[in-house]
């Protein structure tokens, strides 16, 4: 029944043939997906630093619940933001219901927790070699917190990556709030969705098999600028 | 140089957002919400680029089962409701949600088996029998299970036939708790009996050694109905671009295309607009 | 370098004696799981000159240094700077035996040191030319810090210090796993540092050492101090029977 062989066609097919709503799905996804991570790494990044190196009460909780959160059951997330964006919900007002700004708040929400624990593990053991010289130095804690994202930039890469691949995975949170509505608000992980409903399997998978290409080649690139960059800073 | 390298990530999620802001902020779209089965067959990908063509209305299909569809629209998260499940959208316009109801295309529902046949249901035109003997024979039987308008007139038909399949939940009656296509998929993977929409059925690529089994009882009879949200319970609804679809889907130009939409040779809806008084 | 190191380097003579002090530290305790590793320290440094902190593996000299630099409190006990028990405005500098250096080049860690220090914008290029300059490190300035061989590393990390301008610089055995022309180009340095007017406290095992670079030397041994003679003095003949042991290379208990 399930004929790989037939998918691995279907795959190539679609993107030899360059087929324009396949191009513009990925587009989505890729846009979609990309601004989430951007956003969750705005929010992630200090937020992970300043768990690493700070000192307030409360701040182990917090540690233990922004683990918890990485592992954030997409439905649940695309259940809540839909609450809060449904028109009959508190931000019904913004319209932004169906739409790919919702899309990229649902994932904004999922990948943020990922990236803020990773860059507190990250940031926790540079922090272990660098406390000592910034605080005899005198470095104020935020001015500490910038250098030690910055020296671990190359590291953070793997979180904001690890964040992508999830974002990029995810089917539950974008239908939810997107409502895979053709055109709009139809990403990779829907199209599949909604291929397997009409029993096309081969290109379901052909699609999916695209989708992981996508994601090679991502990771890829960023590890191949983070392997050329890291040679210039890192012993 | 740190400082330089942050704002120029800013400034792309910033510039993100707000392209992706642009999309929705045309105005002349409406959102409809409606059931696996219309979208899983094909229809709105024939039928929506004619309507827009015609009047440059876009129309936005969220495609969910009519349960959920219903309670969609009843949050104002929608413009038109068009789904199949006659009694819950009588209901939905009653409770002032809905400003009027009507019967826009009918097709019907059938139940497919594989060719194993372990009811022996094959053939069968009498549903009600059809049912009993699956019971009996403790053959698997997928069930939507989602509230949806095929799950609504399964357990019409169950009640009809004097059964109550409730019981053997998670035995031989199995709820799958997904739209039809899933639905479809699943029973294909564990040999169980289906009710489907015809629609669905035929347009389902993922067949395997499947065939119609039961077919042609008046009682599977399948009405989709088309309503306009009302803006007194959702001022924010669009009712004048809704009511132009509306009309347009009920018009001979609209009833004309959903007619002529066929797979494999195979007409999937049959229009009856206005056959019947709306009631 | 030596007139932009001297440019404020005036420390005004305070509290009675016959030298100025620059840091005095009182009666000060450090204990860790109630075994107290500094014990009871009093010691006091003149303004300027280089003292040498020497003594046995344990005796506290690192303790003493980090509890000098600021980062360790010490359970009991005064640390004042002129005087005063507030942290003086000028710096005090800090050198680890093992340079912990930025995963950034040469010029960036100095750069950041600059900043730090609060530096004004319009002065950094310049100050770091001359910090490049003083630590011959011109040619390493757009090299990976951390890829640089161990003495340039802790050339990098003892400049980065003087970009505080500091009035004590506190460096902990800063050449124990250097080769000895490494070392030469860090006692180099040292000496600069010295001559610009900053006070130089130093630990280091190594006796030579000690006696090429030493106006003082301070003996510690479990926590306390034994004894400051002058340098000539203590390499010719300890006061204390711990420095004596010490210098025999006898076990000290």
């Amino acid at each position: 029944m399930q004929d790989f062989g037939a998918a691995f066609g279907q795959a190539f097919a679609l993107i030899a043939g360059f087929d324009p709503a396949l191009m513009e799905i990925i587009g989505l996804s890729m846009r979609v997906t990309f601004t989430a991570v951007v956003i969750a790494c705005v929010i992630g990044l200090p937020l992970g630093a300043v768990l690493a190196v700070g000192k307030f009460p409360g701040r182990a909780t917090l540690v233990v619940l922004i683990s918890a959160l990485m592992g954030l059951p997409p439905v649940v997330v695309g259940l809540a933001v839909y609450m809060m964006l449904s028109a009959a919900g508190p931000l019904g007002v913004l319209q932004l219901l169906y739409t790919p700004t919702a899309m990229i708040i649902a994932q904004s929400i999922l990948v943020t927790p990922i990236i803020a624990a990773l860059t507190r593990q990250v940031i926790e053991d540079m922090h272990g070699e660098y406390d000592e010289l910034l605080r005899s130095m005198g470095s104020r804690r935020l001015s500490t917190v910038a250098t030690l994202l910055w020296d671990a930039r190359y590291s953070l890469l793997t979180a904001a990556l690890a964040g992508l691949g999830r974002a990029l995975a995810e089917v539950g949170a974008v239908m939810i709030v997107g409502g895979n509505i053709n055109h709009v608000t139809r990403v990779m992980t829907t199209a599949i969705a909604l291929e397997t409903s009409k029993g096309a399997l081969a290109l379901a998978l052909g699609l999916g098999i695209i989708l992981v290409g996508l994601s090679i080649l991502v990771n890829a690139g960023l590890m191949g600028l983070r392997k050329s960059a890291e040679r210039l800073a890192y012993a | 140089m740190k400082s330089r390298s942050l704002s120029l990530l800013l400034a792309t999620a910033f510039a993100g957002s707000l392209t992706l802001g642009q999309v929705s902020a045309d105005d002349r779209f409406i959102i409809v919400q409606s059931t696996t089965s219309t979208q899983n067959s094909g229809l709105y990908d024939a039928l929506l680029p004619q309507f827009a063509a015609k009047t440059g209305i876009e129309v936005r299909v969220v495609a969910v089962g009519t349960g959920q569809a219903i309670k969609n629209a009843q949050n104002c998260d929608g413009d038109v409701l068009l789904v199949h499940a006659k009694a819950s959208e009588e209901k939905f316009v009653a409770a002032g949600y809905g400003v009027s109801r009507a019967d826009v295309m009918y097709n019907d529902f059938v139940i497919v088996g594989p060719a194993s046949d372990p009811a022996g249901i094959s053939g069968s035109g009498d549903v009600k029998s059809a049912l009993t003997a699956i019971k009996q024979a403790g053959a698997p039987f997928a069930s939507r299970g989602d509230d949806s308008g095929t799950h609504k007139k399964e357990l019409a038909l169950w009640k009809a036939a004097g059964i109550d399949p409730s019981g053997d939940s998670g035995s031989w009656y199995r709820e799958t708790g997904s739209g039809m296509g899933a639905t479809l998929n699943v029973a294909v993977g564990m040999n169980a009996y289906v009710m489907t929409d015809r629609a669905t059925w035929i347009a389902f690529e993922n067949k395997g050694d499947y065939a119609i089994a039961v077919e042609g009882d008046d009682a599977m009879f399948n009405q989709y109905g088309i309503i306009q949200v009302s803006p007194d319970a959702c001022p924010r609804v669009k009712a004048d671009l809704g009511q132009t679809f509306i009309d347009w889907v009920l018009s001979k130009e609209g009833q004309t295309a959903i007619a002529d939409y066929k797979r494999d040779g195979q007409q999937l809806f049959f229009p009856n607009a206005g056959e019947q008084p709306n009631s | 370098m030596p007139e932009t190191l001297s440019r404020n380097s005036h420390l005004s003579v305070i509290e009675s004696g016959i030298e100025p002090a620059a840091v005095a530290l009182q009666d000060v305790v450090f204990e860790r799981q109630g075994k107290a590793l500094v014990d009871g320290l009093n010691l006091t440094l003149s303004a300027h000159g280089t003292t040498v902190l020497m003594g046995p593996n344990g005796a506290g000299k690192s303790l003493t240094l980090r509890i000098m630099a600021g980062l360790i409190t010490p359970g009991h006990g005064k640390i004042r700077w002129n005087g005063t028990e507030t942290l003086p405005s000028q710096r005090v500098a800090l050198v680890f035996q093992k340079p912990v250096l930025l995963r950034r080049s040469v010029r960036a860690n100095l750069k950041h040191a600059l900043k730090i220090y609060g530096v004004p914008r319009s002065e950094q290029g310049q100050r770091l030319e001359e910090l490049l300059e003083m630590g011959h490190l011109k040619e390493l300035a757009d090299r990976p810090a951390r890829v640089l061989s161990g003495g340039e590393q802790q050339r990098v990390a003892l400049v980065r210090a003087l970009a505080a301008r500091p009035k004590l610089l506190l460096l902990d055995e800063p050449t124990a796993s250097l080769d000895p022309q490494a070392t030469a180009a860090i006692e180099d340095l040292i000496r600069t540092a010295a001559a610009s007017g900053a006070k130089v406290l130093l630990v280091t095992h190594d006796r030579g050492q000690a006696q090429r670079l030493a106006d003082e030397i301070v003996f510690l041994n479990h926590g306390r101090v034994t004894e400051v003679t002058s340098a000539a003095q203590f390499f010719d003949a300890p006061r204390s029977r711990e420095g004596r042991t010490y210098l025999s290379g006898h076990l000290l208990f």
